[in-house]
């Protein structure tokens, strides 16, 4: 196996009549930091939820680290080391953040049912240890304050961090970043840019992510993937990518007829 | 105010929080121990339904309260438990058996119900326990080979060697110890990782599966877990009322339940044994408050109906955290005095409802 963790083969949706997503292949090497672009619509999302078996495709496949995802459940895929964020947010309203972060450690249970119901020291063990990986966490992202506050009670911005942790938690090999900046204010985004460079430089995680803020892609991604209308546009290093003709017109708009522009620019259809 | 200075994981882990749980509890089983040495044989009988009444609660709280779904058929689970006790018991076996038996049977038959419940949600799932419950019903009333059909069954009483619990405190500490150790089970698997799973499905299952829990396989668990322990309680029902039949088992038995568990206060576990208290101890408040009421509503026939159906209104309106809740803020009351504020427990509106994908 060379250096790649994550490959996707001419990845097909299409949700009745709606192709959502067309021959998208790309391949995200151990390491990097690789960014979806696109406008609305582009199928960023999609690719994210076939990554994490909530959809499955209907031609081609994902292999991560050799195994083909299709072959295994949905469930499964975080213990295979693969961790998400949601676009809007998917935490545990009613609980606190420090109970939001010990279910990030789900996948490292090693316990069984019996033993948890009477409480073995096994389990006392376990939970110990379960929490003093939380805690490297709540460390590592600045949430000592936060530890035992509901999330229902959490400002925006604290929540997606919240979001962020719990997905560390898991130890993911490849960590699935929605729209990290979303509804952040400038502050907030600096800091989310730097977070991102940390999880890539210090624990040395991969990551995929979809964003929109420019400024955010071009400080922390090593490579973008740029998408529309489930097609992919343009693949390269972030200044290449801004400044692709398809790209520009796809966001902007233009005169002209794209697919013409595409023939015209080489830009892989 | 008490305040907490953590300098530990274990104090996080451990079940009392504090000295002052620890003293206030050790002094709740104490005096129930005491008790049928405190109180009358009628009061002693009722505390024995309320823990009855508590184990089935917390089997229910555990599905609805701690998993989110609801099962509108959970007096099926009671009715598998008291029928394999009035069968058992007839044949002489020794009583921790049947009521091993009782839970692992039950525990069977809610892996077979849960297996709609990983397909269908909310209102659906309510359906398909709902007919569930019916079926279980009839089929004790057409079984009548084994039980007996609808003229009924008598269950001898409990027997283990030569011990038999032939007394009402005998029966009392038997339901005692299965009410303790029923409520310490499931609070060792709620604060461990299969707890946190459960309410993590209840909270959000699309999240809950991308942090790796397999919903099919908790959500059954839940079911089992749930249904053993009603069917612990039906056997203890079946010992107690002497005499069972299936429409003891029917729907209104399934919505008292419910009632149950929704005045006690949803997602607690002290909400199940709260909520069974306010189940027993009602009908005898409505009979005292008979004699004070015109009789032109005091002896009209569905007057219970009409007060459970009203208080179910009042809680879900005013005190959707139920008895418990309630509780919460007293004790928070007394505690600030006399800083308390009116919204302190007020929930605020989530800031985004995300569109779940599911």
């Amino acid at each position: 196996m060379n250096n790649t963790l994550l490959s996707a083969h001419d990845l097909t949706v299409r949700f009745g009549g709606v192709l959502a997503v067309n021959r998208v292949s790309f391949e995200v090497k151990q390491g990097e930091v690789f960014t979806l672009i696109g406008p609305n619509g582009a199928g960023k999302t999609t690719v994210f939820n076939l990554i994490s078996r909530i959809y499955t495709p209907t031609s081609g496949h994902l292999s991560f680290l050799g195994h083909r995802l299709s072959d295994v459940p949905a469930h499964a895929v975080a213990s295979m080391g693969i961790a998400r964020t949601f676009q809007n947010i998917e935490l545990f309203e009613h609980a606190t953040v420090l109970q939001n972060l010990l279910i990030g450690r789900h996948v490292h249970n090693r316990t069984g049912f019996w033993q948890q119901m009477l409480f073995s020291p096994a389990v006392r063990q376990a939970e110990k240890n379960t929490r003093h990986k939380v805690e490297e966490v709540i460390d590592f992202l600045e949430l000592q304050h936060y530890r035992d506050t509901l999330v229902a009670g959490l400002p925006y911005g604290v929540r997606k961090v919240v979001e962020l942790a719990r997905a560390l938690c898991t130890e993911p090999k490849l960590l699935l970043l929605d729209e990290p900046s979303s509804g952040l204010n400038v502050e907030e985004t600096a800091d989310m840019a730097f977070w991102i460079q940390d999880i890539q430089k210090d624990l040395g995680i991969t990551v995929l992510m979809v964003e929109h803020d420019m400024s955010l892609v071009s400080k922390v991604s090593d490579r973008v993937l740029a998408m529309n209308q489930g097609e992919v546009l343009a693949m390269g290093v972030p200044a290449q990518v801004q400044s692709d003709p398809a790209v520009i017109e796809a966001y902007l708009g233009g005169g002209f007829d794209a697919t013409a522009l595409r023939r015209q620019t080489g830009a892989p259809a | 105010m008490r305040f907490i200075f953590k300098t530990s994981y274990t104090q996080d882990i451990d079940l009392a929080k504090h000295s002052g749980h620890v003293w206030a509890y050790s002094a709740l089983v104490l005096l129930m121990c005491a008790a049928p040495w405190l109180v009358e044989e009628y009061w002693l009988a009722q505390i024995t339904f309320v823990l009855i009444y508590g184990i089935v609660g917390l089997g229910l709280m555990v599905l609805a309260g701690f998993t989110g779904l609801f099962s509108i058929g959970h007096a099926a689970f009671m009715g598998v438990g008291a029928y394999v006790a009035a069968v058992l018991s007839a044949h002489g076996v020794a009583f921790p058996l049947v009521i091993l038996v009782a839970a692992g049977l039950s525990a069977l038959v809610g892996a077979i119900v849960g297996l709609p419940a990983l397909r269908v949600k909310g209102i659906y799932l309510g359906i398909a326990t709902l007919s569930f419950g019916f079926i279980v019903e009839e089929g004790l009333a057409r079984w009548e080979s084994v039980t007996g059909g609808n003229a009924g069954m008598h269950v001898k009483a409990m027997t283990f060697m030569d011990w038999k619990v032939d007394s009402a405190d005998k029966f009392y500490a038997v339901c005692l110890v299965l009410a303790v150790i029923s409520t310490l089970a499931v609070l060792n698997v709620l604060r461990s990782p299969t707890g946190r799973a459960f309410v993590a499905i209840r909270d959000s299952e699309i999240s809950a599966q991308s942090m790796g829990i397999h919903l099919a396989y908790y959500k059954t668990l839940s079911f089992m877990l749930s249904a053993a322990l009603a069917g612990v309680g039906g056997a203890l029902y079946a010992f107690k009322m002497q005499f069972i039949s299936p429409d003891q088992f029917g729907i209104l038995q399934s919505v008292d339940l419910l009632l149950m568990i929704v005045v006690g206060g949803l997602g607690s576990v002290h909400g199940a044994f709260l909520g069974s208290i306010f189940l027993i101890t009602m009908p005898q408040l409505i009979t005292l408050g008979k004699d004070w009421l015109p009789p032109a509503i005091g002896q009209a026939p569905g007057l219970q109906s009409v007060v459970y159906g009203l208080v179910l209104i009042a809680f879900v309106m005013f005190e959707p955290l139920g008895l418990y809740g309630r509780w919460l803020k007293v004790r928070t009351w007394f505690e600030l005095f006399p800083f308390y504020r009116k919204g302190m427990f007020k929930r605020q509106k989530s800031f985004q409802k995300s569109d779940r994908l599911k």
